[in-house]
């Protein structure tokens, strides 16, 4: 098998050595047998692609679609029992099937990895330094300890950690979740490898923390030369940074193509739902997002065509019979070829895709999707969404929903384990002011350790706050008794972040969504009628009722959620990070069910999220936190268009919009640093440490920064207000 | 960081006072003396009996507070009182711990090592025949008591000595009675009988260990950094050992002082049916003999004994783990 590829690569004539690929990885499998005589399941089912040096990949898919299992395959990282076929070739040579010896000589030195979860990715007991001067020895043990250490200490100011000489010494508890993804960049450096493949670098981070990472990558590749493939969910994060994409689907690519053809011309269904199904924060009215029906297949149990079959909108019945392959666009052989009964793979074999080949696509459509130049909306059915009956009313004119002035909730910070002793004060949430009125939705948005959780809790908490006021309805809540408390929570009621976790695995959802009823007395007939209609409210199905949770995919436990917080008809609904756990295919339609809902039903929502894209498209007016304190509220309109305070845009334009032109020629505002300690603000304005504007001011104007703390004013005369002294509108996406 | 332990230090100070103060208060309000001196044939004038107790700071007639201080300021000075027979419980009590301490301090060391051994190789093999061999037998170890453990090896001791016709395995006591040699010979005599009551403890000590270590293993096996650790040049051997056991063994550093802590009067069954003189008998045997000293005593040793070991793994756990470091 790997003779074809070989000679292919050497025919090519006139070619330069630097355009050799480095990494060919050619009809790869990843089959985990089954467990206690399950089926097997087969995690990548024949992935193929080629990287060049410099070239920049881009794996893109949901969760479960084979992509990072795919590259850990390639670094011979997965546990023995993985069964791995195909060809894995590093320069020509075939790496897969090496044993582990051999294979860790290249492990580091050659090919190299960063991982997705920085938090967990380095041993925490050893120091910072001396797991970078490891990577170094491991692969040159005659490298005396003290080159080692200098060059960790190279690598560690090559990815920004200041003081680096000081900080090699740090565990990395000591480090935050953006310094320690830098260490592990600086790790898959140290040897400046060839290859180096980023498995979700960012997705467990912030985004100006993410923006700060992607251009420390862009760095590496320009220091190393190296390929890089970049494995993320993200089509935004793509978009900026590959020069071509392969989309995965149920362990197949499923469409491949430069960065330019898959945004712009994708022929297949799934990339095309997948575009459609991303909210986009540089659009201002992008009507409802495009849902993808149904959920990726098991792998253990694969439909026997193709695998997208059963959730595309433009299926024929020869999609079912055999699985398309990749091929260039209108390649695909007739419906009739399909047909066929098979007579022995009488099919051209795959070539497996090994030249860069031109845009490719598994699709038997792929042709008339081209012909037609159908769009996502052309082919998927989106659903309209109502306006609001409250919207023809005035914003002042409609009834108050939840009104917070002044609000606090500090934290005491202790030490000691018998004399617990006051050391300090975390300023989780400091000071606050905003008001939801009625069909009207309210985000609140900030990176982690902002306090937006805190504030939600606070609000739920229906308790006398530590300082200021909280009204529900127009109802202060610090002198509630219990029984008015209790009849309060009707009125309003919470949807959780994570659907795995927060409902109870061993109720079935009717008795999920009957609680609150129970709860509040219901009588028992009512219970029973309220709760179909509720079921059907969210879009699931009758039988569902019987069922539990573990039978749910993520979305439609998100459904149960919703379903359960809409039982006692409440007018508030406080969503905290609803669709953050969700792939995006599945968010677009839990996004789109809230849309409807907050127009069928009248309901506020306040709507706690750090995704600004999603947030542009589902709320109406957007208060933007940092450490503690409100920096920027107003329309979204407005707060899009036109930021004001330096925070907000900085965070909007640290976030990759997922399309590739506009994103070349953004230049994106990269804050310095990490968030400051809640325990510890800053003097005067707290985002001064790290702001991209102060550095621009005079001495006078910044003594003024660091002693006089900002308030919100208004900006542009209207709804917007900013908390700086030197705000001023400008754009920011 | 020093501070850290000195004020852990401190906290196990006013702990053990409180610990032994308690056990003394139990032992001089339940235990009954009187009773001792009264069954004494011929039985002895109330007298007589009285100023026997006085002179032990016995007698349930004089308040117990006042019998507290009393005891309180001998113990402050190093003196445990006397024993019911009008022993120095100082002195004995030292001598006990001697047989004590070498009984449990190999036993534990080995144990503990050869567990962790076969844990963490056993969670690395999860499943495979060495796994399933290692859960066997520890299982089955786990659940006979120490008592039958102890038992067996004794009866098969003998039968191995019998079966050879001379005493290859000794099982009794702690050396040959009435053995005479030099220095060496004493060392090898206590050795030949210190090898069957080791064994017995160590045995059960492996077996948790062994299944202690496996889980700690398994937890950090699949963890993130170990992956990391290969993906930088680390053949899984050497990731596994330099990366997981090292950050695995944390835990069960923990576990192993206290264990070593609890064995002091742990061991008992395995002192009495090897006829090892040992803090456990001891303890044993004074609540039967009403001994009120000797039971505060070896309530303080142990109490010290605890502490001791934990102070140890508090030092051992900064040591491993720089997270709780100051």
């Amino acid at each position: 098998m790997s003779t074809d590829t070989v000679t292919t690569t050497d025919a090519a004539p006139g070619e330069r050595a630097d355009d050799a690929p480095v990494l060919e990885v050619s009809d790869l499998t990843v089959t985990f047998p089954g467990l206690n005589g399950g089926p097997d399941v087969r995690a990548v089912r024949g992935v193929s692609y080629t990287v060049r040096r410099g070239e920049v990949l881009g794996i893109v898919g949901e969760s479960g679609s084979g992509k990072s299992v795919s590259s850990m395959a390639a670094m011979g990282l997965l546990p023995a029992h993985a069964r791995i076929t195909g060809s894995v070739r590093l320069h020509g040579q075939e790496i897969l099937g090496l044993d582990d010896r051999d294979m860790a000589r290249l492990r580091g030195r050659v090919i190299s990895m960063v991982f997705q979860d920085p938090l967990s990715g380095l041993t925490p007991v050893y120091t910072v330094g001396d797991q970078l001067a490891e990577a170094v020895l491991v692969h040159d043990p005659r490298t005396p300890k003290g080159r080692a250490r200098e060059r960790a200490v190279e690598l560690l100011e090559l990815v920004g950690i200041p003081n680096a000489e000081q900080r090699y010494r740090s565990f990395p508890h000591e480090f935050s979740g953006g310094m320690r993804q830098r260490v592990m960049i600086a790790m898959a450096m140290a040897n400046n490898p060839d290859v180096i493949i980023c498995d979700e670098p960012t997705t467990a981070l912030d985004v100006t923390i993410q923006a700060q990472i992607l251009e420390l990558l862009h760095t590496a590749q320009r220091e190393t030369g190296a390929a890089i493939v970049m494995i993320t969910h993200d089509l935004g994060v793509v978009a900026g940074f590959v020069d071509r994409v392969l989309v995965m689907y149920a362990g197949r690519p499923v469409e491949m193509g430069t960065v330019d053809e898959i945004y712009y011309g994708s022929r297949m269904p799934y990339t095309m739902g997948l575009l459609g199904a991303v909210p986009r924060m540089d659009l201002d009215r992008q009507g409802a997002l495009v849902p993808i029906k149904g959920t990726p297949p098991s792998l253990s149990s694969l439909p026997p065509g193709c695998p997208f079959a059963p959730r595309c909108p433009i299926a024929r019945p020869e999609c079912e019979l055999a699985e398309p392959d990749l091929l260039p666009i209108g390649g695909q052989p007739p419906a009739e070829t399909v047909r066929a009964p098979h007579d022995g793979e009488a099919a051209p074999a795959e070539d497996g895709g090994q030249g860069a080949g031109g845009h490719r696509s598994a699709c038997v459509r792929s042709g008339e999707i081209a012909e037609n130049a159908w769009t996502a909306r052309d082919i998927y059915p989106v659903p309209e969404i109502p306006d609001a009956p409250a919207s023809s009313v005035r914003r002042e004119d409609r009834p108050e929903m939840l009104r917070v002035r002044d609000l606090i909730k500090h934290h005491p910070l202790t030490k000691g384990a018998v004399f617990k002793r006051r050391v300090g004060t975390v300023h989780a949430v400091d000071g606050i002011d905003f008001d939801i009125r009625e069909g009207e939705t309210l985000a609140l948005v900030g990176e982690s350790g902002c306090g937006k959780s805190s504030t939600l809790m606070e609000i739920m908490g229906l308790e006398r706050p530590q300082r200021g006021t909280i009204e529900v309805m127009g109802q202060d809540v610090s002198g509630l008794s219990r029984a008015k408390r209790f009849e309060l929570r009707r009125d309003m009621q919470i949807v959780f972040q994570d659907p795995m976790s927060s409902l109870n695995p061993r109720m079935p959802v009717f008795d999920i969504i009957a609680e609150p009823l129970r709860t509040h007395g219901v009588a028992a007939s009512e219970v029973t009628r309220r709760v179909y209609e509720l079921i059907d409210l969210v879009g699931l199905n009758t039988e569902h009722a019987t069922r539990f949770p573990a039978e749910f995919s993520g979305g439609q436990r998100q459904r149960v959620g919703i379903a359960r917080a809409l039982a006692l008809e409440p007018k508030l609904l406080v969503l905290d990070e609803p669709v953050s756990a969700l792939d995006v295919s599945i968010q677009a339609g839990v996004v789109n069910l809230l849309e409807e809902l907050q127009a069928r039903l009248g309901l506020a929502y306040l709507f706690v999220a750090h995704d600004l894209s999603v947030v542009r498209h589902i709320a109406d007016r957007v208060a933007v936190m940092y450490l503690g304190r409100i920096v920027e509220i107003g329309d979204t309109h407005s707060i899009y268009t036109r930021p004001a305070h330096p925070y907000t845009q900085a965070l909007l334009s640290a976030i990759p919009i997922p399309d590739p032109e506009k994103e070349r020629t953004r230049t994106h505002i990269v804050l310095d640093g990490d968030l400051p300690s809640p325990a510890n603000p800053p003097t005067g304005c707290r985002f001064r440490t790290r702001c991209q504007k102060f550095i621009t001011l005079s001495d006078r104007e910044q003594e003024q920064c660091m002693t006089v703390e900002p308030q919100i004013r208004a900006t542009d005369g209207g709804d917007q207000g900013a908390a700086c002294h030197f705000a001023e509108g400008r754009q920011a996406v | 960081m020093g501070k850290f332990l000195a004020r852990r230090l401190l906290n196990y100070v006013v702990l053990i006072f409180l610990a032994t103060s308690f056990a003394y208060l139990l032992a001089a309000t339940n235990l009954y003396p009187r009773g001792y001196f009264e069954q004494m044939q011929p039985p002895p004038s109330p007298e007589a009996v009285n100023s026997q107790l006085d002179a032990l700071n016995l007698n349930d007639q004089t308040p117990i507070a006042q019998r507290y201080v009393t005891w309180v300021s001998g113990v402050l000075v190093g003196d445990f009182g006397k024993t019911i027979q009008g022993g120095d419980v100082t002195q004995e009590m030292w001598l006990k711990a001697g047989v004590t301490l070498r009984l449990i301090t190999v036993a534990t060391v080995l144990g503990s090592a050869i567990g962790i051994i076969v844990g963490a190789y056993a969670a690395v093999r999860q499943y495979r025949g060495f796994d399933k061999a290692a859960t066997a037998v520890s299982f089955f170890v786990l659940s006979v008591p120490t008592v039958v453990i102890a038992l067996s090896v004794q009866v098969g001791a003998n039968a191995i000595n019998d079966m050879l016709g001379f005493q290859l395995l000794s099982y009794s006591g702690e050396y040959s009675a009435g053995f005479q040699g030099n220095g060496w010979e004493l060392f090898l005599n206590r050795l030949h009988h210190a090898i069957l009551p080791t064994l017995v403890l160590a045995v059960s000590l492996f077996a948790a260990f062994a299944r202690y270590q496996r889980n700690m293993m398994l937890d950090v096996l699949s963890s993130d950094f170990v992956r990391t650790a290969m993906a930088k040049g680390l053949t899984r051997r050497a990731a596994l050992f330099k990366h997981a056991l090292r950050t695995a063994l944390i835990p069960t550093i923990t576990y192993f002082t206290f264990t070593f802590g609890i064995l002091v009067s742990g061991a008992t069954f395995t002192e009495k049916i090897y006829g090892w003189h040992g803090m456990g008998a001891w303890l044993i045997d004074s609540i039967f003999s009403h001994d009120v000293h000797v039971v505060a005593a070896v309530s303080w040793f142990m109490a010290i004994t605890v502490m001791a070991a934990s102070f140890l793994s508090d030092i051992l756990y900064a040591w491993l783990d720089p997270r709780v470091r100051v």
